[in-house]
């Protein structure tokens, strides 16, 4: 087990960081937040050609760049400090992993290079209007028809669907409940019998969309009814992947708080040489580095396809979740007054944490999950 | 000297071990012994009982003693931090006088810094050094004192000079316990142990010689010490090494040993024991309480995340990268799991927290637990000392106003009966 990052890792973190720096300004994020695709185009062509960042986790047969989930969580990290507005968590980290745990030798060969290569947006649908991340509570039906397989139900949360060209969708046979006859299917976004609504997210960088599926026609990825186990590890790698983007973002937050409470003056004196302020930010910084080790943790052992990766994926969940959340809110009343208006950045960060709080299963979701792993 | 390489070094102390070593030695000769040949503590100077050789290759010369299950030094209590200090500030006559039987572990040392008055503003001690034109007079009190009871030397801090700055008005001196003037009184704490105790001096005496570097200079001699305190805590806790180990030398040392280990059997409690939190909870039944699983959680992740920033903070050190934050955050999170653990532990034990003793779960354990557990937050720097440390010096804030430049005379402090 390593826990230090390589010469080469920090590097590459550098360089993704230099890029984000520049071209995720905040002044970036507030204009693309207000848009409807909610990215900018020219900017994830350079992310995609110049950097190759979605090639990251795809293997090197599939036109990808052959890198784990370690070069991933860096790149999450940087992509949460800077909250760059692209549909990279969707694309990269849900659909192809989906893809890459599912899908038929022939199918990956098809599907993954676009992806890699930034051209092709693509998606996972999971959970529905009823909230739910565990697999039991999927009922979006697939009905096998005489060239394939037809989708019925309704898909919510679905992280940029609106945009997505390709959707991955998550759907059970006719009269199945629970974690059985779980399959993954694949259409374009723009195809018959499927209407997709944006919603209005609180956390206005990530978009949503609310998907209806009516008799839509679907390609089936691997074997029918076998997409419990390849969904169940699509969700470890994006839990894995998110806390990664949360202890950037909570990072960005525990240095704005200290910066301000350097310079903000009152009673004569910075408001960071009182105690009450600087013990909450010491108490931060121990938030945010004890996530920072859960969050690499998970990704070095999802590295080593550790059988223990699932446990400790949803420990990293929990624990950057809680800790992104109480920065935020510590950071905005260190700010005070200011912290609660518009203008002041943090709350971009404050809906970010909030929404990933939720996003993926709430950190009491998680718990349960670990203790139903080590507690029995 | 010889250049020092792994291959040489581990030769000549294996065959110097193979000469010499004897388990059915008196612990006492075999450790002169040690001093004489330099083996005992090899990367002491040569002129000192050492060799001279580089800390690196310390790792060597245990090995070769753990093969031979030989016996080193006496190492444990606060005896090699007198010695770490010696070394660096102490003059001739205090290496010649004290290191030997440091060594051999005929003197047993105390430190007798913290007092009443003074616990986290360890420079606002006020215990008194007078020079009568003979001797040191000493008066004061001292507290937190481990093994003053069985010492024969503390390493005191007092203050000579009340007119000068605070840091600046203290001297170190070594003290004789065994004297009229000295009284040790043990202390016993919340949990009922008494691990250490408080020291009196009425008139107690220090010949001018046993004053360590210059008259002024205590703050510095007392900041080497704590160094050393900070960097080898662990190895104030000796423990005897397993192996086939028959001989009269080996129950001399086990015997040495329990009399250190005797005052930190409850520190294991202290910490929470984070350890017996999911059997606890299985043998109890409330493993299914839904609300004790969440609890039990956050425990766990608070737990793992602190051991593993540990260990990312030890990577860091081996790869010779600058220390990041992590290293600096260890103390604060063991008092976060020490008071988690407290919490789930009462969740888990329930109405049977009400008892303690022989007849509580697990035989007092838990019981011991939750009344020892406050102490995390507060022995070695309280968590408030912790998070100034952390915000200052990790995160570059800056300081709270000073009270207490001036002459220490009219610094204000407290009254002490």
């Amino acid at each position: 087990m390593d826990y230090s990052f390589t010469d080469e890792q920090e590097q590459f973190r550098s360089i993704v960081q230099r890029f984000l720096k520049e071209k995720s300004p905040t002044s970036e994020v507030r204009r693309l937040m207000e848009t409807e695709e909610g990215y900018d185009p020219n900017v994830w062509r350079q992310l995609s050609e110049d950097l190759g960042l979605p090639a990251i986790p795809i293997p090197e047969a599939y036109g990808g760049a052959g890198f784990g989930p370690v070069e991933l969580g860096i790149v999450m990290e940087e992509l949460g400090r800077s909250l760059l507005c692209a549909p990279y968590f969707s694309s990269t980290v849900l659909a192809a992993n989906a893809i890459l745990n599912t899908a038929f030798e022939s199918q990956k060969l098809d599907l993954l290079p676009a992806i890699a290569s930034g051209e092709r947006l693509a998606t996972l649908a999971v959970t529905e209007p009823n909230g739910r991340w565990d697999a039991a509570g999927i009922e979006c039906i697939a009905s096998p028809t005489a060239d394939g397989f037809q989708l019925s139900g309704t898909k919510s949360f679905v992280l940029d669907g609106c945009l997505a060209d390709l959707l991955v969708v998550v759907a059970r046979n006719p009269g199945s409940a629970g974690f059985e006859e779980l399959s993954l299917f694949t259409l374009a976004g723009n195809a018959d019998g499927v209407t997709r609504r944006a919603l209005a997210p609180m956390d206005a960088t990530r978009k949503l969309a609310h998907i209806e599926f009516n008799n839509a026609q679907a390609t089936l990825l691997g074997d029918l009814g076998a997409g419990f186990a390849p969904l169940s590890k699509t969700l470890d790698q994006a839990a894995v992947a998110l806390a990664n983007e949360m202890v950037g973002g909570a990072q960005a937050l525990l240095e704005a708080a200290i910066e301000y409470a350097k310079m903000r003056m009152q009673f004569g004196r910075a408001i960071g040489s009182f105690q009450a302020i600087k013990h909450k930010c010491a108490d931060m910084l121990l938030d945010v580095e004890l996530a920072k080790s859960a969050a690499y943790h998970a990704a070095q052992v999802a590295s080593e396809d550790d059988p223990d990766t699932s446990a400790l994926a949803s420990l990293a969940k929990a624990a950057a979740s809680d800790a992104y959340v109480r920065t935020a809110a510590t950071c905005i009343q260190i700010h005070g007054g200011i912290g609660f208006t518009w203008d002041n950045d943090t709350h971009l960060w404050f809906k970010r944490a909030k929404s990933s709080e939720a996003f993926l299963g709430l950190p009491s979701y998680h718990r349960e999950l670990l203790m139903q792993q080590w507690g029995g | 000297m010889a250049d020092f390489n792994e291959e040489n070094v581990r030769r000549d102390v294996r065959d110097w071990l193979k000469a010499n070593w004897d388990p059915n030695a008196k612990l006492v000769d075999w450790r002169n012994k040690l001093a004489d040949s330099g083996w005992g503590v090899p990367h002491w100077p040569v002129e000192w009982y050492g060799k001279g050789l580089p800390v690196s290759l310390g790792q060597v010369v245990d090995d070769e003693f753990a093969r031979a299950n030989a016996v080193g030094v006496a190492k444990t209590g606060i005896r090699m931090l007198a010695a770490a200090t010696l070394l660096e500030h102490g003059s001739d006559f205090h290496k010649d006088r004290f290191l030997r039987r440091i060594l051999t572990g005929e003197d047993t040392w105390c430190q007798l810094f913290s007092e009443p008055g003074s616990g986290s503003d360890l420079a606002g001690a006020t215990t008194r050094a007078d020079f009568d034109g003979d001797n040191w007079i000493i008066n004061g009190q001292k507290l937190w004192t481990t093994s003053a009871h069985h010492a024969q030397f503390g390493l005191l801090l007092a203050r000579t000079d009340w007119d000068e700055p605070k840091h600046k008005g203290l001297s170190y001196f070594v003290l004789a316990m065994e004297q009229s003037g000295v009284d040790v009184q043990p202390l016993r704490q919340m949990n009922g142990h008494a691990s250490f105790n408080q020291v009196f001096f009425t008139d107690a005496k220090i010949p001018p010689e046993h004053l360590v570097s210059t008259e002024g200079n205590g703050w510095q001699v007392a900041m080497t010490t704590l160094a050393h305190e900070r960097r080898g805590a662990g190895g104030l806790h000796g423990t005897s090494r397993e192996g086939p180990r028959k001989g009269n030398i080996y129950d001399e040392e086990r015997a040495e040993i329990a009399t250190v280990m005797e005052p930190y059997k409850w520190y294991p409690q202290r910490a929470g024991r984070v350890d017996l939190i999911v059997e606890r909870a299985k043998a109890t039944g409330t493993i299914t309480d839904s609300h004790i699983r969440q609890e039990i959680a956050k425990l766990l992740i608070l737990s793992k995340s602190a051991e593993w920033t540990a260990r990312r903070a030890r990577a860091a050190q081996q790869q010779g990268r600058p220390q990041g934050p992590e290293g600096s955050l260890g103390k604060l999170a063991a008092s976060n799991i020490a008071r988690a653990c407290a919490h789930v532990h009462t969740l888990i034990t329930q109405t049977d927290v009400m008892l303690t003793g022989q007849e509580s779960p697990l035989g007092g354990t838990i019981a011991e637990i939750l009344v020892s557990v406050p102490a995390t937050s507060i022995a070695g720097g309280t968590d408030e000392i912790q998070r100034n440390i952390i915000s200052e010096r990790v995160l570059g804030m800056p300081k709270e106003p000073r009270f207490d430049t001036g002459p220490f005379r009219d610094v204000p402090r407290n009254i002490v009966t």
